[in-house]
């Protein structure tokens, strides 16, 4: 599943590690910077990862698992957020979550075919005063519609 | 030179604010007319973001919501000097949404640049922390107590108890964590806060640093909220070098330090515990209590929890006084709350109000009513734990005693509108597939209840024993209420059985006399 991490990969994450080994609770914030830098945590940075941290494989794995922001793989070129708590539920969220799915062609926590999008689901982005709420990449959208929502994601695609 | 502000909270940013900011350059630039754009926080009145507000004699004159094309327009109709414009709205300060008002903590929201150490000072910062530095630190203490302040991030549990169970330890090592993972839907007051006014954080958590004698503060901030990351860490980094943090706050020879830890999306580390373990590098897992955090939290040692409002709301009371904080608010929700009116509402925001106004008043008088036009049909109150109000309800003071009478929280003061589309059953069992998501599974109600409880709704929808299914729903939901170790499982009955309870129509069931949660 995992592509194999490459030689400069590796290297990165051990050069990452003196920084984080001293860091009281150090793994999370080192989890971060690996992520970060690669956009991912590759599997077989793990035993890296634990060695240097001190820690079993098991503990780095479930840390990793444990909460949705960290990804195991990686993701497309543009990752999509769309809200889909109450707030952004109370103005039409679902039916914006529906129209990714069938935009994009695949599910939560999927990419497209094409590698372009990487579909998430994201539970408050704080701007609730302005539903709902979609994020791209770094740039958030608020009072999102399905009409502007399908001219973001062209217009992102056609430029990839 | 004419001054102009144009807000950097992500609210307006999402809004296209810099859209905006690169118009008037660019219009100024090609008409020779001189302008000083500046950053500031939003004032919170989000459907008119973004606001642009111009400096002339009078006050601050705002114009929103201003989008790139409406740019010529405004020069055309002398908005520097405050000429009339279809977006005109008058003096930002007479705008009733913000008139009406009482801004004790978000005082400064929408008027000072975020870091600005100047700014900051010249609008009352830092003199809660001078009067705290010359006090001792049980006199600190018994200004919080005396101030009523309760936890602001949901359970409403005094602050100064906590600060003085901790100030009684004699660890060497203590810890002040602030919990910033404001994940509640239907609230942005903790990230307007540490976008928009960083520096009263690190000074409300610098008073609590030296009233329980911690040297090291953590804030845990979500990692849904980058702006708010990054403005805490150069705010930190300011606020050390001018002074205010380090080896000798103040010259008050004592340390305080503060570090920020970003989370990775897991809700229930707004849970205080969870959090702790969040820090510490674990999994997220809620702790038993006891032992408390106050006696061993963070690593084992004595740390006082406390939310961003809560901490936030310290440094008035330390510059005003106990007594000045507590005429505000009603019985004992002392103080102000700013309420978030979000989700089907016209007029969304942040509403700074002493405690004991009524929902009515939020919806209407400040929402203006629901966005579609549609009748509003419910109201969520204290985010996605918190239980949904009806009409019949709309009229009760928000107040954590009153709101606990009717098996409703006031949490963190946000509210979600629906309008009369909303379909209480799927909300309800939305509720279920939440906890379900985000459970840390340590306790068997919460892990197992809320995958019970999503089949269970299914099930009053489509089976032919609805009645049977109501009551095990309703079983379940008990187990939940009073066997879940902590919020995530133990609340997540509220939105449930209010649903149940108040909209039967929903589940297809009959109408039945109400009963309380």
């Amino acid at each position: 599943m995992n592509k194999p991490l490459a030689a400069p990969e590796l290297l990165l994450v051990s050069q990452l590690l003196p920084s984080f080994q001293a860091q009281p609770g150090g793994l999370l914030p080192l989890l971060h910077a690996v992520q970060d830098a690669l956009g991912f945590i590759p599997a077989n940075a793990v035993p890296l990862i634990a060695e240097g941290m001190n820690l079993s494989r098991a503990e780095v794995h479930g840390v990793m698992t444990y909460y949705h922001f960290f990804r195991s793989t990686p993701p497309g070129q543009h990752v999509v957020q769309v809200c889909r708590a109450e707030a952004c539920r109370s103005c039409g969220s679902e039916e914006l979550w529906a129209q990714a799915q069938s935009l994009l062609g695949c599910g939560a926590h999927e990419t497209s075919a094409d590698g372009q999008f990487s579909l998430e689901p994201v539970y408050c982005l704080g701007l609730c005063a302005s539903s709902p709420a979609v994020q791209i990449d770094d740039k958030l959208h608020v009072r999102m519609n399905e009409a502007k929502f399908k001219t973001v994601l062209a217009k992102l695609g056609s430029a990839a | 030179m004419i001054t102009l502000y144009v807000p950097c909270d992500s609210a307006a940013l999402a809004a296209g604010a810099d859209d905006v900011v690169d118009a008037l350059h660019a219009h100024a630039q090609a008409h020779g007319v001189a302008i000083d754009i500046q950053r500031n926080s939003s004032r919170g009145l989000f459907w008119l973001e973004p606001l642009v507000e111009v400096l002339t004699p009078q006050g601050r004159m705002a114009y929103g919501p201003v989008s790139p094309e409406d740019v010529p327009g405004l020069f055309e109709a002398g908005f520097l000097n405050g000429g009339a414009h279809a977006l005109s709205l008058g003096l930002t300060d007479q705008i009733p949404y913000l008139a009406k008002q009482q801004r004790l903590t978000f005082a400064r929201m929408g008027i000072t640049r975020p870091l600005s150490l100047d700014d900051y000072a010249a609008h009352g910062g830092w003199v809660g922390l001078k009067n705290a530095v010359a006090m001792d630190a049980a006199a600190v203490v018994q200004q919080v107590l005396d101030s009523g302040l309760r936890g602001r991030g949901g359970a409403a549990f005094p602050a100064g108890i906590k600060w003085r169970t901790v100030l009684g330890t004699t660890s060497a090592q203590k810890y002040v964590v602030c919990n910033a993972d404001e994940g509640d839907s239907g609230t942005f007051s903790d990230r307007m806060t540490m976008e928009g006014d960083p520096y009263m954080l690190i000074e409300g958590m610098t008073i609590a640093g030296l009233a329980v004698g911690a040297n090291l503060g953590y804030i845990y901030i979500r990692s849904e909220y980058p702006h708010a990351i990054a403005t805490m860490n150069t705010a930190i980094t300011l606020a050390e070098s001018a002074g205010y943090l380090g080896d000798n706050v103040l010259g008050s020879g004592q340390a305080f330090r503060l570090e920020v830890r970003k989370a990775a999306g897991a809700y229930v580390c707004g849970e205080e515990t969870a959090m702790l373990e969040s820090i510490e590098g674990k999994r997220g897992i809620v702790r038993a209590k006891p032992p408390l955090p106050a006696l061993e939290g963070l690593f084992g040692q004595p740390t006082v929890i406390n939310n961003v409002i809560t901490l936030a709301s310290v440094p008035i009371i330390m510059a005003k006084g106990a007594a000045f904080y507590k005429d505000f608010g009603m019985g004992r929700s002392t103080g102000t709350l700013p309420f978030q009116i979000t989700g089907n509402v016209l007029q969304g925001g942040l509403v700074e109000r002493a405690f004991g106004l009524s929902l009515r008043e939020l919806l209407f008088d400040f929402g203006g009513g629901s966005r579609s036009g549609r009748p509003i049909k419910a109201v969520q109150v204290g985010g996605p734990l918190g239980a949904y109000v009806p009409e019949s309800q709309w009229d009760v003071p928000l107040d954590y005693e009153a709101y606990a009478a009717m098996g409703a929280v006031v949490g963190h003061g946000g509210i979600v509108v629906h309008d009369d589309t909303a379909n209480m059953a799927s909300l309800a069992r939305y509720a279920m597939e939440f906890c379900a998501l985000e459970s840390c599974g340590k306790c068997t109600p919460c892990r197992i209840g809320s995958t019970r409880g999503m089949e269970t709704i299914d099930r009053i929808g489509t089976a032919a024993n609805k009645e049977q299914q109501v009551h095990l729903l309703r079983d379940l939901c008990d187990t939940m209420l009073h066997g879940s170790l902590c919020a995530m499982g133990g609340m997540t009955p509220y939105p449930v059985l209010s649903a149940l309870n108040h909209y039967p129509a929903d589940f297809g069931l009959e109408a039945k006399p109400v009963s309380s949660v």
